[in-house]
């Protein structure tokens, strides 16, 4: 196994009371190319950045080579970044922009004096020694004879390039860069992924890439660190992760899927779309999964001989395929393939087993610490929500002082009790009517099930998630209030000892 | 119908006429009052006796050093003030940025006058004595008073144009804190370096309200010398006037002011 060149331990990042980072801990090995891939926000530039030294990390431990670097200033790191918006000198021409790395290096030297004495100096790089190395670096990046021309007459993707340069002249261990591709057309971001992947190829030093656009982290890497929420989900190579996701979340967010719940039958027999099918997971019976099936995985035939029988209600060419959607009952299914279906008709479709992808849900109900207040409420998610406070003692009543009476015929007050609130992911329901609910948030995520969205709403001050189903289309980001019913939340007792009076 | 239309030339017209009535007669003027003796008879007279005076050319010597100290101590003081201003992520910058302009707003000569009256002041106590008489000191002391803000502004907006990436490619790079001011910080603030120096110096020069008060009629500047001599001598004031204008056509020529580089950064209040 090649040796971890930089390994992150438990790392945690906060401003504030915001953490972007939370302990994540993973490494790299030398040289490798590694891209950390997640939607805007979910703090893989942060992460980036705490290898930089740009931003220094809550708690945990950054390790270089074994050695601890987690206080160390960028300038005394031997890592160099090609910045998102490149960040070149503009005062300086692109042999200066290239040379300002070596100018800043002092290497040591070895002398012999008269005596034969050994001795080392600390000596700055010459001229010709400087001048020989950018114009290596500039035929590396393919910009021979640039070196007078100034920064601003530069177009996008040659700024690009003397910004690679500029960083990698100095021969760092390890490349960083922060979605370098990002600004610029489609097709020179093509040119320009293929080059980057042969630039590490003859250099051989470890990279590490940051970007949202999955294809080209699925077309570059050899190792791919999908995060969201400031959290790691998956690490594994790009095939892997395409094949095995995780979960849910790595399966929408890397290529198509179809996600759907599910409930194992049997063995190695899983129940999904009113359909029972062969797959290679194994889970305990009765257990309830989320299937997910690659569109591409997804074959057609004639409708007598599919596992499933659907009805095609769109077709969209989307140029070396068709993506087609069917219904199957209430299940929406989308298909790719080269083959063209007319709207309406009826198709057929089956599935090889070793393409039904099962997974733990990530979340089965939603659990929150509440606090009962003075009117037999429950206090949890920055909000206030009825509920029966009966069912925290068996046999119990409510007098008419609002006080609680058990079964032993006990007078209790609840108030300031300590409770664990469960809500299941189909008793919630939400409406963007502020007043309407217990509390408020946003959608933070939105993942299609086949039949029904699964949501995430998040409150703004505690930042608690409440998941659940919904069978109409809402938006990421709409505000929206939470609505349980009485009956569906469920309480029990945080510590046995109770308050009496 | 034809309607009036606003072309872009009719609207030059105020301008223009402004420029012409304003700027180029009078330097008309002066330029015939130079070159003329009493009986108006084309003469350079003026001109000789103008450098042949050591009163005359020692001014000008002891204006520009005046203004190049005064510009000196406003750049020393200004520049720290500005950076960390202009870096600091407080929430309230604009406010203590403000505390910097806002003498401004208060009538000049009232400030000075403050100023006299505070060395006077001073100057009573026995280990503060040497303020009487330190005439130079005192000018200086008003001039930056004065024109401090004509460079906090410039500086404060320069320095904040200046990306962040910046700073940090140069740490990446290797830069310590001291090759990044030197190389990044500093290159890239020339521009508000230049128009502060320009706003600074060029006023101190001739500004003479500072001088008289504070310099006890001791200090004369070269814009005291003009206006003295417009009370009786006309060619020769506009002869000092137009050696005046030939130094500060000089010293921003020097300065590199009239350069149009392409990357300026408006710095310019």
């Amino acid at each position: 196994m090649a040796e971890k060149i930089i390994e992150l331990k438990n790392v945690t990042k906060a401003y504030g009371d915001n953490v972007v980072i939370e302990d994540v801990s993973f490494y790299v090995k030398k040289g490798e190319f590694i891209t950390f891939l997640g939607p805007s926000g979910c703090g893989k530039t942060t992460t980036l950045r705490m290898i930089a030294g740009f931003d220094l990390p809550t708690s945990g431990k950054i390790l270089l080579n074994g050695q601890d670097i987690s206080l160390l200033p960028p300038n005394k790191r031997p890592v160099n970044t090609v910045f998102q918006r490149y960040a070149l000198f503009p005062h300086l021409n692109v042999f200066e922009n290239i040379a300002f790395g070596l100018r800043c290096k002092r290497v040591e030297n070895t002398y012999e004096n008269d005596k034969g004495d050994r001795y080392t100096k600390k000596e700055k790089l010459s001229k010709k020694e400087i001048s020989e190395k950018v114009k290596k670096a500039l035929e590396i990046v393919d910009l021979e004879g640039f070196e007078k021309r100034s920064i601003s007459t530069l177009s996008g993707g040659q700024q690009q390039r003397v910004a690679i340069a500029r960083a990698i002249v100095n021969e760092p261990e390890i490349l960083l860069l922060d979605e370098p591709l990002g600004a610029l057309d489609l097709k020179m971001r093509k040119e320009m992924q293929i080059e980057l992947k042969e630039m590490h190829r003859r250099l051989g030093i470890t990279f590490i890439y940051v970007t949202h656009d999955q294809e080209e982290a699925l077309t570059m890497s050899d190792t791919i660190v999908v995060m969201s929420d400031g959290v790691v989900q998956q690490i594994g190579t790009p095939k892997g992760i395409y094949d095995e996701p995780a979960n849910t979340f790595v399966a929408d967010f890397i290529g198509e899927s179809n996600i759907f719940g599910g409930t194992v039958v049997g063995e190695r027999k899983v129940k999904f779309c009113g359909k029972t099918f062969d797959c290679v997971d194994d889970f305990e019976k009765n257990e309830i999964v989320d299937v997910v099936v690659r569109p591409e995985d997804i074959h057609m035939c004639a409708p007598e001989e599919g596992q499933l029988k659907g009805k095609v209600i769109s077709v969209v060419f989307k140029g070396i395929h068709y993506e087609i959607t069917a219904t199957v009952g209430k299940y929406e299914v989308v298909i790719q393939s080269t083959e063209k279906r007319q709207e309406g008709e009826v198709i057929g479709m089956k599935i090889p087993a070793e393409e039904i992808h099962l997974m733990k849900p990530k979340y089965t109900k939603n659990v929150f610490d509440g606090v009962i207040t003075k009117h037999n409420t429950v206090e949890f998610a920055d909000g206030e929500f009825e509920c029966d406070v009966t069912q925290l003692y068996p046999g119990s009543h409510v007098d008419e002082e609002e006080y609680l009476i058990t079964a032993e015929g006990e007078k209790i007050d609840l108030t300031g009790t300590e409770v664990t609130v469960e809500v299941g992911l189909d008793d919630i329901t939400i409406s963007d009517d502020a007043e309407a609910g217990g509390t408020t948030g946003h959608i933070i995520s939105i993942i299609y099930k086949g039949d029904h969205y699964r949501l995430i709403v998040r409150t703004d001050e505690s930042e608690e998630d409440f998941v659940f189903s919904t069978g109409d289309l809402w938006n990421e980001n709409d505000f929206v209030s939470v609505i349980i019913p009485k009956e569906k939340i469920k309480l029990t007792l945080k510590h046995t000892e109770e308050k009496k009076k | 119908m034809k309607f009036p239309r606003f072309t872009r030339k009719t609207l030059c017209i105020p301008y223009a006429v402004f420029l012409i009535f304003f700027v180029i007669v009078p330097m008309l003027v002066i330029l015939f009052y130079a070159f003329t003796d009493d009986e108006m008879h084309v003469s350079f007279e003026n001109f000789i006796k103008f450098f042949s005076d050591p009163t005359k050319l020692s001014t000008i010597v002891y204006s520009l050093v005046i203004a190049l100290v005064t510009t000196v101590v406003c750049l020393v003081i200004a520049y720290p003030v500005a950076y960390i201003l202009a870096r600091s992520k407080l929430k309230k910058k604009f406010v203590i940025l403000m505390l910097f302009v806002l003498p401004m707003w208060i009538n000049f000569v009232l400030r000075v006058n403050a100023l006299r009256e505070i060395f006077n002041l001073l100057s009573r106590s026995p280990a503060l004595e040497w303020l009487a008489d330190a005439n130079y000191f005192k000018t200086v002391f008003g001039m930056v008073f004065d024109f401090l803000p004509f460079m906090i502004l410039p500086l404060y907006t320069t320095i904040t144009k200046i990306d962040n990436s910046l700073y940090e490619a140069s740490a990446d790079l290797g830069g310590s804190a001291l090759t990044t001011f030197s190389r990044v910080t500093l290159p890239l603030s020339m521009p508000g370096i230049m128009s502060g120096v320009t706003m600074v110096f060029l006023p101190s020069m001739t500004n003479y309200v500072v001088s008289d008060m504070l310099g006890n009629a001791k200090v004369t500047i070269i814009g005291k010398f003009i206006y003295d001599y417009f009370g009786n001598d006309w060619h020769m004031g506009s002869m000092i006037a137009l050696v005046l204008l030939v130094v500060v056509f000089l010293s921003t020529w020097l300065s590199g002011g009239f350069t149009s580089e392409e990357n300026v950064r408006g710095a310019n209040l």
